[in-house]
């Protein structure tokens, strides 16, 4: 079976003013949306209480918030979570000391209007100011780091203008998946960090798959009497790449759909962030990465030995 | 073909059995003479087990400035002893100034000042005035002596709860993990271990004027402390209380406490009994000071000032209180435990219901089976007999990955099981890169055998090159990523690694065991 003709050409390089648009279009869109309504930030980064209860039959909203009114939490955000049985409440922190003990408020308040036996402790976070701010911290350097990372490795293995043009599409993918997150309103928590650096460790192997050939056709472009565009070689090499390169979506994205529809709620938006990211990631590692690695040809040009040396890395 | 060297079948072999071995202790356990190595299973993550998880953050400049009032303490005893007289004892958060009256006096207080605090860098006296600062390295070292004693004043209560496997440990400098797996009651838990239960017992200042002190000119080496909050007349209304600051007897010196039946309220109430040292000195001081007032103090609040009728030899005290059963017997655990040194605050919580860890398992191994299971038809159907070679090699992956973790102890957590779907997708990709190289080849017109070989070589460059970005990513999620997450960082990198094993080793392997009895192969079914 063959999903790709053995014979594929598509002009992809040829497109690829087309595909600036496009990109334009998708990063504008997020960079507004993020600018605009920006990310709804989930507790972890904010701090704040979360409690999750599941009631033995499913209780009106307006209900909920009457039963945490004489706690002093009526203005919590409540919502159904999954199924209507199931309710998350938030709560930001307050400025006494105590956060901590919110959550027992909350407990209690609806133990007494709904009968202790009537509801479930499904789960309770809390995040105090502090700790809300190492986490953006570390998540913020940990993608930084990633990349910083990469971009060594990449130019270790490569040249200088391939790792710019991986980048280029990480940081392409990045600010897509950002903004859709943004558009939807979905909540941003730790596991979507998480979810976002496994997007930057998939594109980039996308990406690195298909420079790989690119490495490999150059070097064998140059031993050739009438060296052929360096255009037409990366053309070549997206389209020799291309099966596998919609193989491994596909496979990747068979069993991340399963876990976003089967996961369960909790790691629902981490399921949606990996969805979106594969998807931009498979286009930019063609349409982006390529792209920008040709438009660079020549401005760090090493000497001869070094481009030499350079292909004779494994 | 290449040829499959003999050490690399051996190889596969001893990592299938003891793959095999380590991941059985998941499944059933594991017969006596199991290699122990091999013997623990999985740990589940709370997210999944369900249970409390705790970070208390320990006010540690707290217990330094603690110490150093009760430092003070000291020099004014010191100084007393060797009758030299001071003007001015005071102290802040790390150091004490002590004035001293007479200035003929000034070098025999540095001589007592010198015996009594090694801790402390002692000034040259500025006229009568020392200063006093205490040493950094002493204060690094009461902070750190601080939060392990704190662990294990909570370690003290959680055990009292009768849990089973609390984890209590260090994070940083001046943070506690806790996690009680299996123990759902947040509310209870947080009022457990957050308490201080600092005890104390002080004298009241009888001839003081309490109304006096209470606007403002309160006598010397006294205090102002309040009684728990009550209602009276719809306002609501705390007694106050003139005290000796001075604190007779504290929690050091309870050697056990026990719920008990006030008899006079018929209410529940918290028996102390004093240790050897402690009843000595409760039998002086009730003989000293019948007639007065004695303050039972807890974290802060009056709880009863009781009138010393006799002298109390070997003693015991009560606390009382409106108290339930439960709240009785936790603060009777509490007192047991011993009170912490320094106070301690919940910065982050993230507990589990049972139920919805129970549904993250099944959840979770749903996905990992439907998930897999797609893959691997799609697989069989695309690459024909090669998809099943490499679907053996997932399984083997996965089984790999079962036994890795157990192996290396990790814990398997939601976003951990995320990590090992994710894997499954990924894991293949290998082998879709050799099996394409492998097409491509067949087109140039090579025959089968020179085909693979091919495949293979040209292949193996990318998967490396590949797999190491995404093993990039993963590492420093594990470097900055907390609880959980950390979870799925482990995962990833175990999968990935696991991965480029049998992708590459194992369905080599096969395939060259496959085709090592035949001469000719005219076509392969890819």
């Amino acid at each position: 079976m063959q999903l790709i003709r053995s014979d594929i050409n598509v002009d992809f390089i040829g497109k690829r003013k087309f595909a600036l648009i496009i990109s334009g279009i998708m990063l504008l869109v997020s960079l507004g949306a993020l600018a605009t309504k920006g990310l709804n930030f989930g507790i972890d980064f904010t701090g704040g209480t979360l409690v999750e209860v599941k009631f033995e039959t499913a209780p009106a909203i307006t209900d909920v918030r009457a039963a945490l009114s004489p706690k002093g939490y009526g203005n919590a955000v409540i919502q159904e979570f999954g199924a209507p049985e199931e309710i998350l409440i938030r709560v930001q922190n307050e400025e006494a000391e105590n956060s901590s003990v919110i959550s027992t408020a909350i407990l209690d308040g609806l133990a007494e209007k709904f009968g202790a036996d009537a509801i479930e402790m499904r789960r309770v976070e809390f995040v105090g100011p502090q700790v809300g701010e190492e986490l953006t911290r570390a998540g913020i350097m940990a993608v930084l780091i990633a990349m910083l990372a990469i971009l060594i490795y990449v130019t270790f293995r490569f040249e200088f203008r391939f790792a710019l043009g991986a980048d280029a599409a990480l940081l392409h993918d990045i600010t897509i998946v950002l903004g859709l997150f943004a558009l939807t309103g979905k909540e941003f928590s730790l596991p979507v960090i998480a979810a976002l650096l496994t997007v930057i460790g998939y594109s980039l192997n996308d990406t690195i798959v298909v420079f790989d050939r690119i490495r490999e056709n150059f070097a064998a472009n140059r031993k050739r009497k009438n060296p052929l565009e360096e255009k037409l070689v990366v053309n070549d090499s997206i389209n020799q790449t291309l099966a596998r390169t919609l193989m491994t979506s596909v496979t990747t994205l068979l069993v991340v759909l399963a876990l976003f529809f089967l996961g369960g709620e909790v790691i629902h938006d981490f399921a949606f962030a990996l969805i979106a990211g594969i998807f931009v990631g498979t286009y930019s590692s063609i349409y982006v990465a390529s792209p920008v690695m040709l438009s660079l040809a020549g401005r760090f040009k090493g000497n001869e030995e070094e481009i030499k040396e350079m292909e004779a890395r494994p | 073909m290449h040829s499959f060297p003999r050490w690399k079948y051996g190889l596969i072999l001893t990592v299938l059995v003891v793959s095999l071995m380590g991941a059985l202790p998941n499944l059933t356990t594991p017969p006596s003479w199991w290699p122990s190595a091999l013997s623990t299973p999985m740990t589940l993550g709370l997210d999944l087990k369900g249970g409390i998880h705790l970070v208390l953050d320990v006010d540690v400049d707290k217990a330094v400035s603690h110490s150093v009032a009760g430092d003070i303490d000291t020099a004014r005893q010191a100084l007393r002893k060797e009758r030299i007289r001071y003007s001015k004892l005071a102290n802040d958060s790390t150091s004490m100034t002590i004035v001293i009256k007479q200035a003929d006096e000034v070098e025999a207080a540095l001589k007592v000042l010198q015996e009594n605090f090694t801790t402390y860098d002692i000034s040259d006296p500025a006229g009568s005035t020392f200063v006093l600062n205490l040493k950094p390295e002493t204060a690094k070292e009461l902070k750190k002596f601080a939060v392990d004693q704190a662990i294990e004043v909570i370690r003290n209560r959680i055990d009292a709860l009768g849990t089973t496997e609390p984890t209590i440990i260090k994070q940083g400098e001046r943070r506690i993990l806790v996690q009680i797996p299996g123990f759902e009651d947040s509310a209870r838990a947080k009022d457990m271990i957050g308490r201080t239960a600092q005890l104390e017992f002080k004298l009241v200042d009888e001839k003081g004027d309490l109304d006096k002190a209470l606007s403002g000119s309160i006598p010397a080496g006294d205090i102002i402390m309040y009684g728990p909050e009550q209602t009276r007349n719809g306002k609501s209304y705390r007694q106050p209380y003139l005290l000796k600051r001075h604190t007779e007897l504290s929690g050091n010196e309870i050697a056990d406490a026990r719920v008990s039946i006030d008899s006079r309220y018929n209410e529940y109430a918290v028996t102390l009994k004093f240790n050897t040292k402690g009843a000595r000195k409760f039998d002086r001081l009730t003989g000293a000071h019948v007639g007065e007032r004695f303050a039972i103090i807890l974290e802060g609040t009056v709880n009863s000032a009781p009138v010393i009728r006799e002298r109390i030899a070997g003693g015991s005290a009560q606390i009382t209180g409106s108290f339930s059963p439960e709240e009785a017997h936790d603060l009777a655990i509490i007192l047991r435990a011993g009170a912490l040194p320094a106070p301690v605050k919940v910065v982050e919580e993230r507990s589990i219901g049972p139920s919805l860890g129970q549904d993250s398992i099944d959840q979770g191994i749903n996905s990992i089976l439907i998930g897999s299971v797609l893959v691997l038809i799609f697989m069989g159907l695309y690459y024909r007999m090669f998809g099943m070679v490499a679907n053996v090699a997932l399984v083997f992956n996965m089984l790999l990955i079962l036994a890795a973790m157990s192996i290396i102890g990790g814990t398997l957590t939601l976003p951990g099981i995320a990590g090992i779907v994710l894997t499954i997708g990924m894991a293949v990709d290998a082998n879709v890169l050799i099996f394409e190289r492998i097409r491509e080849e067949l087109r140039l017109g090579k025959t089968p055998l020179a085909a693979i070989d091919g495949g293979y070589d040209k292949a193996l460059s990318t998967i490396v090159d590949a797999n190491i970005t995404t093993l990039i990513a993963a590492i420093v999620l594990f470097q900055f990523g907390s609880g959980p997450v950390k979870g799925f960082a482990v995962t990833l990198s175990v999968g990935i690694l696991a991965s480029m094993f049998t992708a590459i080793t194992v369905t080599r392997g096969i395939i060259a065991f496959s085709t090592a009895k035949r001469n000719r192969i005219e076509k392969l079914s890819i």
